[in-house]
């Protein structure tokens, strides 16, 4: 069937083509590439996009979690719940270099909101902040992290029934006992969940960090970037694709534990 | 019952607030954005961006980057949109009716583009690539077959809820019975009922690949995305317009979307475009498993 092989071609041969690259160099099979992430600038890439990753998976996760109740407890089929599940969806996915715009427009030197702050007296010093990935970077990834947890938290929020909360307040629970006893360990399991899917989705970005950082090369993406653009160097390439495959394994190990709380979350939301 | 309406008051307060403040927080940039195009260097304001942007001829003569990168975006639009539901369509019905066993296999690789971030397919798409450019042209228009990999698991989802909802396998032996051959049962039978679901994995296919950036910039491609990032370099104000109207149109098309469900087609129209709209997102198409 035609469609085995485009996948094949399109979607296996290169996953196997990174597997396999990582640890070839020059025609002979080495360990080299993989060795080669040892250095100190990956691990400091690595160790910086897992840190970004994480900050913004549990920051993301939780403002999220809150608008998407705040959201549920709109009418189903209002303006403001359509309204704001489109937006989500725009930021969340279609965003790329134009989030990245937005902020530079916003808080660059020229910047409306940088004009607002020297005016207010709050102005920092300078505005590279913004390009620095612990900070400015760290804010636009919570501009498209928030929305796309509101998207992924909602249909959760929205498993939960009236009826939980009409049998606790019967039995004589106050609304502390119901979210405590019930709603939050039902939502615990998708809460993580969604968690999870927030760091990989950080972990994999790449269009908004590139418009942004121009510079240095902080993140993995980047450095992955980096070895396209100076493959003159001999062997790099296949560096490349080693730092691919230690991506490809940390999103793997992410993706196994979702995987598996998903099984026990979906136990109790009939979706 | 006094006790419920201090109740509904409280939580109609935290909702507005809630959605307030963060609403807050997503359309500041955006303001942010328009403030930045309309601005000259001594205060005051002025349109000459936006009045730029609206002239076609103008764009196309001062920004050919701009113009080139748009008409290659919408061509890729139209082949991946084409070749996803070549591909899946057939595929999916098929796999209903007369291979049920498969449906895992299938779901499991439609899905697994989530899971390999765009990098890492660029990295492991290189030597497809050179074989392809080698073959064929250097054209940018190539690219969609990769980007068909990439909406993968957000049409594989919209289609699915579409299949789900009507009866392949009545509808298909009542037309086999009939006469009809394969072909015809795919055209005139399955493609009609599923117009909803088609409707919806066709549109989130046009607003991923708008919005793509990583795959072409990394082949040295040249698309809308990549077009907007290197007119950045140079001309600020064009390319932040540029990047506000894409987020605006990406918006309009995703809120009308939402009407779509809820309009005239009745329940099964319903059901078939719920699911597609949370599957906007990645995330969401990979949480709707079940």
């Amino acid at each position: 069937m035609p469609f085995f092989v485009y996948t094949t071609v399109f979607l296996v041969i290169p996953t196997i083509v990174v597997v396999v690259a990582a640890f070839v160099s020059e025609g002979r099979p080495t360990l080299g590439n993989v060795r080669a992430l040892g250095n100190a600038n990956f691990l400091t890439a690595m160790r910086q996009s897992i840190i970004l990753s994480a900050a913004t998976a549990l920051i993301g996760a939780v403002v999220g979690a809150i608008l998407a109740y705040a959201v549920s407890t709109a009418r189903p089929d209002g303006i403001l719940k359509r309204f704001v599940t489109s937006l989500c969806g725009v930021l969340a996915q279609f965003g790329g270099v134009a989030l990245a715009f937005a902020f530079i427009a916003s808080f660059g030197a020229q910047g409306m909101i940088s004009a607002w702050l020297k005016k207010a007296g709050m102005a920092p010093s300078s505005t590279l902040w913004l390009y620095e990935w612990n900070k400015g970077v760290l804010l636009v990834y919570l501009y498209f992290q928030i929305p796309l947890m509101l998207i992924v938290f909602l249909p959760a929020v929205e498993g939960l029934r009236p009826q939980w909360r009409e049998a606790t307040e019967t039995l004589g629970g106050t609304t502390w006992t119901y979210w405590r006893r019930v709603a939050m360990p039902i939502l615990f399991p998708s809460f993580v969940g969604a968690t999870l899917l927030l760091f990989t989705n950080a972990f994999s970005a790449y269009a908004t960090a590139a418009a942004l950082v121009s510079q240095a090369q902080p993140l993995v993406p980047l450095q992955i970037a980096g070895t396209f653009t100076s493959e003159t160097v001999l062997g790099q390439a296949n560096i490349g694709k080693a730092m691919a495959l230690a991506m490809v394994v940390v999103v793997a190990i992410v993706m196994a534990i979702y995987t598996w709380l998903d099984k026990r979350s979906s136990k109790w939301l009939v979706r | 019952m006094s006790q419920r309406a201090a109740f509904r008051r409280k939580q109609t307060l935290f909702r507005w607030v809630t959605v307030t403040a963060v609403l807050a927080f997503f359309v500041l940039p955006l303001l942010g954005m328009l403030d930045f195009t309309t601005k000259v260097r001594r205060g005051g304001r002025t349109l000459a961006t936006w009045r730029t942007l609206s002239h076609v001829s103008e764009i196309s003569t001062r920004y050919p980057a701009l113009k080139e990168g748009f008409l290659a975006s919408l061509g890729l639009c139209v082949i991946t949109v084409v070749l996803m539901l070549a591909l899946l369509v057939p595929t999916m019905t098929w796999v209903r009716l007369r291979l049920p066993g498969l449906s895992r296999t299938v779901e499991f690789i439609c899905l697994l583009p989530l899971t390999v971030p765009a990098i890492v397919l660029v990295v492991g798409l290189v030597p497809v690539y050179a074989w392809v450019f080698y073959l064929f042209n250097e054209s940018t228009l190539w690219l969609a077959l990769a980007y068909v990999v990439l909406v993968l698991p957000y049409a594989y989802r919209a289609l699915d809820a579409g299949l789900r909802a009507i009866d392949v396998k009545t509808l298909s032996e009542a037309a086999r019975s009939l006469g009809a051959s394969w072909f015809t049962v795919m055209w005139r039978i399955v493609l009609p009922n599923l117009r909803t679901a088609v409707l919806s994995a066709s549109f989130l296919s046009v607003a991923l690949v708008l919005g793509e950036f990583t795959i072409a910039n990394l082949f040295s491609r040249r698309n809308l995305q990549v077009a907007m990032y290197q007119l950045g370099k140079s001309d600020a104000k064009i390319s932040v317009a540029v990047g506000l109207v894409s987020l605006v149109f990406a918006f309009v098309v995703l809120f009308a979307m939402s009407f779509v469900g809820s309009g005239r087609g009745g329940r099964r129209a319903r059901r078939a475009a719920a699911p597609a709209i949370p599957a906007a997102s990645p995330a969401a198409a990979a949480a709707k498993e079940s």
